[in-house]
């Protein structure tokens, strides 16, 4: 992993997943460690994303190393004109790793080419975001203390949603069965239907909540967005058939744990939020751990 | 008639006669071939009869053989051409076009969310189903089918 690029969830290997779930379980042992002395880190935010942005800032400063960029691409040198391209080989030149966020989709894979020093990407687009991916997997694995043999229920955006997409991927090295539950409208696409069909895992469509997730170790949940609809009816008729309540969860497993990206709208009621399997909070935190444990394996100090 | 046609373009010693372009593609081909920096005698034909396409196109280039990864560039745009190698005015090899694994700098993505709808990057596409030539962007990893390939 060392001076590779972490740009799509398929650039890693099942043995590369192991190991940042490994290495970020040490980092939440010990998250202050002085590894980055001396070195310094580019944020490139094209586009806003606190949360993500924090995340990673948290995790450098942790570990002692030095942040340079911008928040959003409102106070840079983009706003001028410059090309990606230019901005790209300029900062490359400042720093040891860039970590960036870009509305287009394929500029971190670009960024990555053009670049000198490694790229992790922070979300390009509707693309990637591999790093929210390796998160869900670390707290999958904290949860359920395994990533094998799980029972994976995915509700909501299943279309445009990409992180159900990056988590089928990753998951999929772990014979999981799944189940979707999501609106006629945001299906999960064939082509990934097919690349679990091709792979002989089970998957299961559903269009309401039924007795299924009473079998569920994990339900992931993704937000409906409003801007995904030409037709805001349409909207209207499905935007409070996924919304996962408290009562709901009465049968569901013991080990059964809620999972969301962040942020939530209306999609998972608050009063959800006190039951001991809302794990949305905590697995927010793990991406800082997670995070550690990418920067640091990039830049070859772990 | 195969004769007949092949008269209408005169013959070359040595080199290259790529058949069975579509008449409309022939300069594409010239151009993704980069015959238009050949130095040697071209000898292009346009909206020649042809009883599988109607009308075709035919480029004889004398002199110059073509590696089988060159040729297969043109697999998106003629995928029926025929490639003959003519040595001493025989056609000494046939060839025929090859979809390749890989296809860069010739399609654009249909994904207009793509960087390479925004910025001047070469496009790259790996090609996922060789039948139905579906490329898979090597950027924005959307999915461009057949029918919405654009040539650049
Ligand atoms: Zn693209």
């Amino acid at each position: 992993m060392k001076n590779k690029s972490l740009i799509s969830i398929t650039d890693y290997s099942k043995e590369n997943y192991l190991r940042i779930i490994e290495l970020a379980a040490e980092f939440e042992k010990s998250p202050v460690q002085n590894l980055l002395n001396g070195k310094v880190i580019a944020c490139l935010f094209f586009e806003p994303s606190t949360r993500t942005r924090l995340s990673f800032e948290s995790a450098i400063n942790r570990l002692g190393g030095r942040v340079i960029g911008f928040a959003d691409s409102g106070t840079s040198s983009v706003q001028k004109g410059e090309s990606l391209k230019d901005t790209i080989m300029t900062v490359a030149k400042y720093c040891d790793l860039i970590i960036m966020r870009h509305p287009v989709e394929g500029s971190a894979r670009y960024a990555s080419e053009v670049a000198k020093v490694p790229v992790i990407n922070a979300g390009d687009g509707a693309n990637q975001h591999p790093t929210q991916c390796l998160l869900d997997l670390y707290s999958i694995q904290k949860t359920q203390g395994k990533l094998n043999n799980l029972n994976i229920c995915m509700i909501g955006d299943l279309k445009y949603g990409r992180t159900v997409h990056s988590l089928l991927m990753a998951m999929s090295y772990f014979n999981p069965t799944f189940h979707f539950i999501s609106p006629e409208l945001l299906k999960m696409p064939d082509e990934y239907k097919l690349y679990l069909e091709n792979l002989g895992i089970k998957y299961f469509e559903h269009e309401e909540f039924t007795g299924f997730i009473s079998e569920a170790d994990i339900i992931y949940v993704t937000r409906v967005q409003k801007e995904r609809f030409s037709d805001p009816i349409e909207y209207e008729k499905v935007k409070n058939a996924y919304i996962l309540k408290n009562n709901m969860l009465e049968k569901t497993k013991s080990n059964m744990r809620i999972l969301h990206p962040l942020p939530r709208v209306n999609e998972i009621h608050t009063d959800v939020d006190e039951n001991a399997k809302a794990y949305y909070f905590i697995q927010a935190l793990n991406g800082v751990y997670v995070r550690q444990a990418i920067i640091t394996s990039i830049l070859g100090l772990k | 008639m195969k004769e007949l046609t092949e008269l209408k373009v005169s013959a070359i010693k040595d080199g290259t006669v790529i058949d069975h372009i579509p008449a409309k593609l022939v300069f594409k081909v010239v151009s993704i071939l980069t015959l238009e920096k050949i130095e040697t005698q071209v000898t292009i034909g346009i909206n020649l009869k042809s009883q599988k396409l109607g009308t075709k196109g035919i480029i004889k280039i004398s002199d110059k053989f073509f590696k089988q990864n060159e040729i297969n560039k043109i697999a998106l745009i003629a995928p029926a051409a025929k490639i003959n190698i003519i040595k001493g005015y025989e056609v000494v090899e046939k060839k025929i076009v090859e979809v390749p694994d890989e296809i860069v700098g010739i399609a654009k993505c249909m994904n207009p969310k793509c960087i390479t709808n925004f910025e001047s990057v070469t496009t790259k596409f790996k090609v996922v189903d060789k039948k139905k030539i579906s490329l898979k962007c090597h950027f924005c990893e959307k999915i461009t089918l057949k029918e919405h390939i654009e040539i650049l």
